[in-house]
């Protein structure tokens, strides 16, 4: 007896071993972070360590923003690792980002040991609590042998539902502890019970309500990225002839190049796009929160239209606009069930004001933003369209910052494809686009990568010029190097008087900063030289900064102030609303 | 849209933070608390935590949305007055004079309350019942001059042959 027990003595393993060995077990082969005193056990095992790769970034807000621009670019979680007190911190913006804009990561932060908790001791930061109102959930790690349970429930939350950044908090001296690994085999999380089937009387109420409008329009938002619900709303919009348009997070989900496309709405969305949305009678709303970027006056947004609106977080739901008919779901099961509801009868009722509708999207067409300066000088959009131009073969994977940048991306390159286009939408971080268009690269190792950049934004986060050569991730950044923190100079030169108080921001010489890092770099200061730049960088096998000295003073147009109904739209600094 | 008192009751598994996470919704989000009041159910892996809000019907929806989406939280369940049982606990201190002493008892007496501490001039009372019964006993008392007043805050359970428990729920 006493034999038997002995050979069957469970055997342990430290804890910042099991640590690994989870993550593995969850598929996790590539990880960002930056180390520190509390994370020294941990690190010691990734030394050690065949199966994950440690990609070390220069500040911690990098490592999040690359384990974001991962989970983008593959749908898989992103991992990344910070320590304690400033490490965690520093980390705070990424995860808020991540949060935002619904994409899963699992954030490891060190943290001082258990018994020095609450004494403010060196590095100590109340990481949980910093994090609570902006993460989807989170974990003190108090107890060793919980720690594979935690992980698995972890990474369940963070990539189902409406997926988001999940913090586990490491104290050192838990995690120096030894255990038994042991994967969990079950999920217990009573409290967590994502709604992903659709209420069939719902589904059927809103596939009734759609046959039998006579202008229909679709918004498809980047709800229907975590399931691939795309393909089902590519599907029933081609079958119904529905036009759609898409929110900036959704860009992608329907194809540009697709008639029935209208490309984006909202703030800075195109005429026609809005002008559909605000004078369709059903709208059938697809994985968006309705954020106010989109809607403008909520008040006046769709008016005459009874809104369907599928979402898998209720919360989203009726929140900032009102539904007439709600469903909670994940887009995927709503919409496949709404397709074999519609190929069992295929109604076509009111064909010819359907037909008379697109005419009328049609007319609206016409009328475009152009750019409103004239000047010899080399104009922001047309280095975008180029990239477009130049990049739409070859399955790109383009991020960008945040600015009049971003939104001319958005605007004018055309992306026929879901998790092709990495942006901060909820949020509206600076200094997001680069470092998570290195983790894009991590993540597809094979693609073009390009950073569209502002030189306000890309200055947020340069210090990972040296993450990209030290792991030689071939990004491409392109800065639209404009002199100014231009959309914000483009609210003051609108709004007051062209004021431009602290708005004209310096840069350094970026071919000579991107030169000391040994980085090829490339200035582009005329239309002519565009062309070969661009092939120049591509060709390039490692990472290029490209600096286009832009005009300063273009303006990003359509716009809709903030405030105003979607339908008042200007077009030009003369325009006067249109609607 | 007017505004009304609700009472959400919600069932959390009993860890740290939970709490926090809840109040910080609150907070964060702009919504109003009056009351709140939180203790183990009997299975004491789980709490039951009370809550007097006031707002319109959507607020009210959203923040009955946003507690369920707390991943510790089991299940919320409103209640309007006609289908709860409501409870509040007072315990309060109150000037006593030789001339008001037999008012004072007459409202502990009516209002089914007790004396639990007396002091020369201070009577300690306390007293059980719903909300329009703990108003009545505090305006009653009023006038003898208060000194301190605790208040509970309030404890609610359904009418119906409804249970709200952790069994029914998850299973277990
Ligand atoms: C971290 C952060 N700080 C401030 C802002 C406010 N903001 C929005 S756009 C913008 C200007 C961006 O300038 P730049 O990167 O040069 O892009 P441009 O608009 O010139 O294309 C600013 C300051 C922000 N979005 N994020
Ligand atoms: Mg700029």
């Amino acid at each position: 007896m006493a034999e038997i027990e002995t050979k069957v003595k469970k055997e342990t393993m430290n804890g910042a071993k099991v640590l690994l060995e989870c993550l593995r077990n969850e598929g996790v082969d590539e990880i960002f972070g930056y180390p520190g005193g509390v994370l020294l056990g941990i690190y010691e095992e990734l030394f050690h360590c065949d199966f994950i790769k440690h990609y070390l970034v220069r500040h911690e807000q990098a490592a999040i923003h690359a384990a974001e621009g991962y989970a983008r670019a593959t749908g898989k979680a992103g991992v990344a690792i910070v320590t304690s007190g400033p490490g965690a911190t520093n980390a705070i913006t990424g995860i808020a980002n991540a949060y935002y804009d619904g994409y899963p990561l699992v954030i490891l932060t060190g943290q001082v040991a258990v018994t020095q908790i609450g004494n403010d001791a060196f590095q100590e930061a109340d990481i949980v609590g910093i994090t609570r109102p902006c993460c989807k959930h989170n974990y003190l790690l108090k107890d060793i042998k919980k720690l594979p349970q935690v992980i698995k429930h972890a990474f369940h939350i963070a990539t189902t539902g409406k997926p988001g950044p999940v913090v586990i908090d490491l104290p050192k001296d838990v995690i120096g502890n030894k255990t038994e690994l042991k994967f969990p085999d079950k999920i217990e999380l009573p409290g967590y019970n994502p709604n992903y089937v659709g209420h069939p009387r719902q589904c059927e109420k809103a596939l009734e309500l759609l046959c039998r409008a006579r202008r229909p329009v679709i918004i498809s938002g980047g709800g229907v990225i975590p399931t691939e619900g795309y393909n089902e709303l590519t599907e029933l919009a081609n079958k119904m002839g529905i036009p759609v348009t898409n929110t900036l997070m959704g860009i992608g989900t329907f194809p540009a190049d697709n008639p029935l496309s209208l490309g984006m709405m909202g703030m800075h969305g195109n005429f026609w796009a809005n002008l559909a949305v605000s004078n369709c009678d059903v709208l059938f709303a697809v994985g968006t929160r309705f954020n106010d970027r989109i809607t403008g006056n909520v008040k006046k947004f769709a008016r005459d239209a009874k809104i369907i609106h599928v979402d898998v977080d209720p919360c989203s739901i009726g929140k900032n606009v009102r539904v007439d008919i709600p469903i909670v779901g994940d887009s995927k099961n709503v919409l496949r069930s709404m397709l074999d509801m519609y190929d069992a009868s295929q109604p076509n009722i009111y064909p010819d004001d359907k037909i008379a509708w697109i005419k009328q999207i049609d007319e609206w067409k016409q009328k475009r933003a152009m750019p409103v300066t004239n000047t010899d000088k080399l104009h922001p959009q047309n280095v975008i369209e180029k990239i477009y131009e130049m990049t739409k073969d070859k399955d790109a994977i383009i991020a960008t910052e945040v600015g009049q940048h971003q939104m001319w991306t958005a605007q004018l390159y055309k992306f026929n494809k879901p998790r092709r286009l990495i942006t901060s939408g909820g949020l509206g971080t600076m200094g997001f686009g680069f470092p998570a268009s290195m983790g894009a690269q991590v993540g597809q190792k094979d693609r073009l990568v390009f950073n569209i950049a502002g030189d306000g934004s890309i200055q947020m986060n340069i210090q990972e010029l040296a993450t990209c050569v030290d792991y030689n991730l071939p990004v491409k950044i392109a800065i639209i190097n404009n002199g100014y923190l231009g959309m914000v100079r483009q609210w003051q030169e609108k709004m007051f008087d062209k004021h431009y108080s602290h708005t004209k921001i310096s840069s350094p010489d970026f071919v000579k900063l991107a030169e000391s890092y040994g980085i090829k770099g490339i200035r582009v200061t005329k239309e002519e030289e565009l062309e070969g730049a661009i092939q120049e960088a591509i060709n390039h096998p490692g990472p290029v900064v490209m600096d286009f000295i832009v005009e300063p003073f273009e303006m990003v147009y359509p716009w809709v102030l903030a405030g105003k109904p979607i339908n008042q739209v200007l077009l030009s600094n003369e325009c006067k609303c249109e609607d | 849209m007017s505004k009304h008192r609700h009472t959400l009751s919600v069932l959390v598994q009993n860890e740290a933070g939970v709490l926090s996470s809840l109040s910080g919704l609150f907070s964060g989000r702009g919504y109003n608390i009056e009351s709140l009041t939180v203790a183990p159910t009997l299975d004491p892996a789980f709490s039951r935590v009370t809550i007097v809000t006031f707002g319109d019907d959507a607020v009210i929806e959203q923040i009955s949305k946003q507690l369920n989406r707390l991943i510790n939280t089991i299940k919320i369940v409103e209640f309007s007055s006609e289908d709860c049982i409501d409870r509040e606990f007072v315990l309060c201190k109150v000037n006593v004079k030789e001339e008001t002493r037999s008012d004072v008892l007459r409202v502990v007496e009516v209002s089914e309350g007790k004396v639990v501490n007396i002091t020369p001039r201070v009577y300690t009372l306390q007293a059980i019942g719903n909300e329009s019964q703990i108003a009545t006993f505090i305006e009653l008392l009023r006038p003898f001059g208060i000194k301190e007043l605790v208040r509970s805050g309030k404890v609610v359970i359904s009418r119906e042959n409804e249970f709200i428990n952790v069994k029914q729920n998850v299973g277990i």
